[in-house]
């Protein structure tokens, strides 16, 4: 009887003992794939995602890893990460330097991928949101330099609404017009059309994951006119028009002081504060010397804060 | 009795070799011709398959998915689209009938790796090495499913010898082939049948899978026995032999009804007195008399 209880008592220890020693192996094993899995999710910023993936933590647990987005790809731009790569293992990329997205109509990777980590929802691949370009170096840009390279604005699938080129005033020579490249993030997909096709030795606008290369306001920020527009109006009191009390009979322009005589007309003096924001009108056309046919939607539709973006 | 003697000599000699490799023969031509049905697109252009272990498309018509994997993904609560869940009940049902670790014995590359590693060990002479218990996969197993669940990601996937071989074999090794390599030498050195037999959470999940398997390795004629024990020898899962083979005074039946065996056939190869065969799970009353009674139906 009692060496039963006690080889009972034994075999209890026994397996307890077991248990604990499984747990406790497979705990570090846990520990340590945890801890790597947890350095595996930053995205390397030049590795881009197909069209349709989620947010790097979604796709993570959503793609599993079987390619198909690699081999119904047409141009061949993606592919399976190796285990030396700082991407998560078989998990899709593309480069945008050496490859880029073709934006193909039909969205082959999309279709092909059987879990839905690429959104079947996304029909329109001028919807997707790959990554975002953005153009790093200002340095080196041709554009900024004064030329008119222009290639990265051309190349886009989205010209005119993902890239537009802004105009300003050369400082440097003084009487010629910087084209700027400016991305605009509510149209880009991140192809990265833009980024290939840079004719730098090393790409001056570069596409990285969204959420690298995008800022974002205070929730309590609100933008003004944004709000005015939302409103149909001014959302506060309208300012009281300046005005000068003078004696009567009297009027003051700058430059010349007071005089007597007929006020001028409305606008034409400084007392108005219209002309001071450069209107085509009166400020491009009689120079003659700014292109009238200037690709990008010409100057006047980008000189007001009401063009479109 | 044959201690001078190699696995399966004595097998060679009373069934000729054909018949003492027969499923062995089989087992690699399955699991060569899958591989090689999925490297017939990269290689040749010829996509009979695309994709791979963890979700394919065979013939641009049939998907099959891995079932492993899409729980993991479940966990991290993703729910996949439709064709990867019609790939799995396809693969589920399957592995339903025919045993859940046929996988690891007629399709899984790494039991390429493992088996070359159990050869050459015993081939070496090398015994001893590390004591894990069996049940560590399922510990593992679970493991898998809990850092999905806490990570959010499919964890597993990085450390993954079984998809990162295949995978690497169709779309760029990389440096996949030292994760290979370590299970090679883990088995060679440091414990008998270690990774496929003790560790690995994907053939254990086929193995639950298989539970209730129809097909099954079954000791029919273990009367004959002579206990020169080879099929102990041979089997990646010894553990599951004995109490079919043994046991038939204690009103065990002949049914090899653990999941664990992987229907490799092993035994029935390197077995001189033909011992075992291909059965049916249903077919095992204990005593022979039970069989016979059984068997005119
Ligand atoms: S949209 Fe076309 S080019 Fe772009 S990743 Fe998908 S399949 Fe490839
Ligand atoms: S097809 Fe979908 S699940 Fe497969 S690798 Fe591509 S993104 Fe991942
Ligand atoms: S990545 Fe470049 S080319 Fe592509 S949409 Fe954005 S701006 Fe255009
Ligand atoms: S146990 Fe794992 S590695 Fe071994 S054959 Fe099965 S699935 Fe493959």
């Amino acid at each position: 009887m009692e060496s039963a209880k006690k080889s009972v008592l034994a075999a209890r220890r026994q397996f307890l003992l077991d248990a604990a020693r499984m747990a406790g192996g497979v705990g570090m094993l846990g520990l340590g794939v945890g801890l790597y899995a947890k350095q595996a999710k930053a995205l390397p910023p030049a590795a881009i995602r197909p069209p349709g993936a989620g947010t790097e933590q979604d796709f993570l647990g959503a793609c599993i890893r079987c390619g198909m987005c690699v081999r119904d790809c047409p141009y061949n731009i993606l592919f399976l990460a190796k285990p030396e790569q700082p991407i998560a293992t078989g998990t899709p990329y593309f480069v945008a330097r050496s490859g880029p997205c073709e934006m193909c109509e039909d969205i082959p990777c999309v279709k092909a991928c059987p879990t839905g980590a690429l959104d079947h929802k996304l029909k329109d691949i001028a919807k997707s949101k790959m990554g975002l370009a953005v153009l790093i170096d200002k340095e080196t840009c041709l554009n900024f330099l004064g030329l008119r390279c222009d290639v990265c604005y051309r190349v886009c699938p989205l010209i005119d609404k993902a890239i537009t080129l802004d105009l300003r005033h050369n400082e440097r020579t003084g009487r010629h017009t910087v084209f700027e490249p400016v991305v605009h993030s509510d149209q880009c997909t991140g192809c990265g059309k833009c980024e290939k096709a840079c004719v730098l030795e090393v790409a001056a606008i570069k596409v990285y994951p969204v959420k690298l290369a995008k800022g974002e306001l205070g929730q309590h920020y609100r933008i003004g006119w944004e709000e005015k527009q939302k409103a149909g109006g001014s959302l506060v009191a309208p300012d009281a028009e300046h005005k000068y009390n003078l004696p009567e009979g009297m009027h003051y322009e700058s430059g010349k002081g007071l005089s007597s005589g007929p006020a001028p007309t409305p606008g034409a003096g400084v007392d108005s504060l219209q002309g001071v924001v450069p209107n085509p009108g009166r400020n491009a056309a009689p120079a003659g010397n700014m292109p009238q046919n200037i690709p990008g939607g010409g100057l006047s539709s980008r000189m007001t804060d009401d063009a479109p973006r | 009795m044959n201690e001078n003697m190699r696995i399966g000599q004595e097998a060679v000699e009373a069934k000729g070799w054909w018949l003492a490799h027969k499923w062995l023969v089989l087992r690699r031509a399955s699991q060569l011709g899958i591989l090689a049905a999925f490297l017939a697109g990269p290689w040749f252009g010829l996509w009979i398959v695309k994709g791979n272990l963890n979700y394919s498309l065979t013939l641009n018509t049939l998907p099959l998915a891995d079932p492993f994997i899409l729980l993991q993904s479940l966990v991290t609560g993703h729910v996949p689209e439709k064709l990867a869940l019609i790939g799995v009940a396809i693969v589920v049902g399957f592995y339903l009938l025919v045993g859940g670790r046929v996988y690891c014995a007629w399709v899984c590359p790494v039991n390429l790796v493992t088996d070359a590693a159990g050869w050459l060990r015993e081939r070496l002479g090398i015994k001893g090495g590390a004591h894990v218990s069996r049940h560590a996969r399922y510990w593992i197993l679970a493991l898998t499913l809990l850092l999905a669940g806490i990570t959010g990601t499919l964890a597993w996937e990085l450390v993954n010898p079984v998809s990162m071989l295949h995978r690497g074999l169709i779309f760029g090794l990389g440096t996949a082939w030292m994760l290979v390599l370590a299970v090679f030498v883990f088995d060679l050195f440091v414990m008998n049948r270690g990774w496929c037999g003790h560790l690995c959470p994907v053939g254990a999940a086929y193995g639950l899978i298989g539970k209730v398997s129809p097909l099954r390795v079954t000791a029919v004629k273990r009367e004959a026995c002579n206990d020169c024990m080879d099929c102990f020898a041979v089997c990646p899962e010894p553990l599951v032999i004995r109490a079919p083979l043994k046991d038939a005074a204690k009103g065990v039946g002949p049914v090899i009804l653990a999941s664990e065996c992987s229907n490799c056939g092993r035994c029935i190869d390197v077995c001189s007195k033909d011992v075992f065969s291909f059965g049916s799970r249903y077919n095992n009353a204990a005593s022979m008399a039970g069989v016979a009674q059984a068997a005119p139906k």
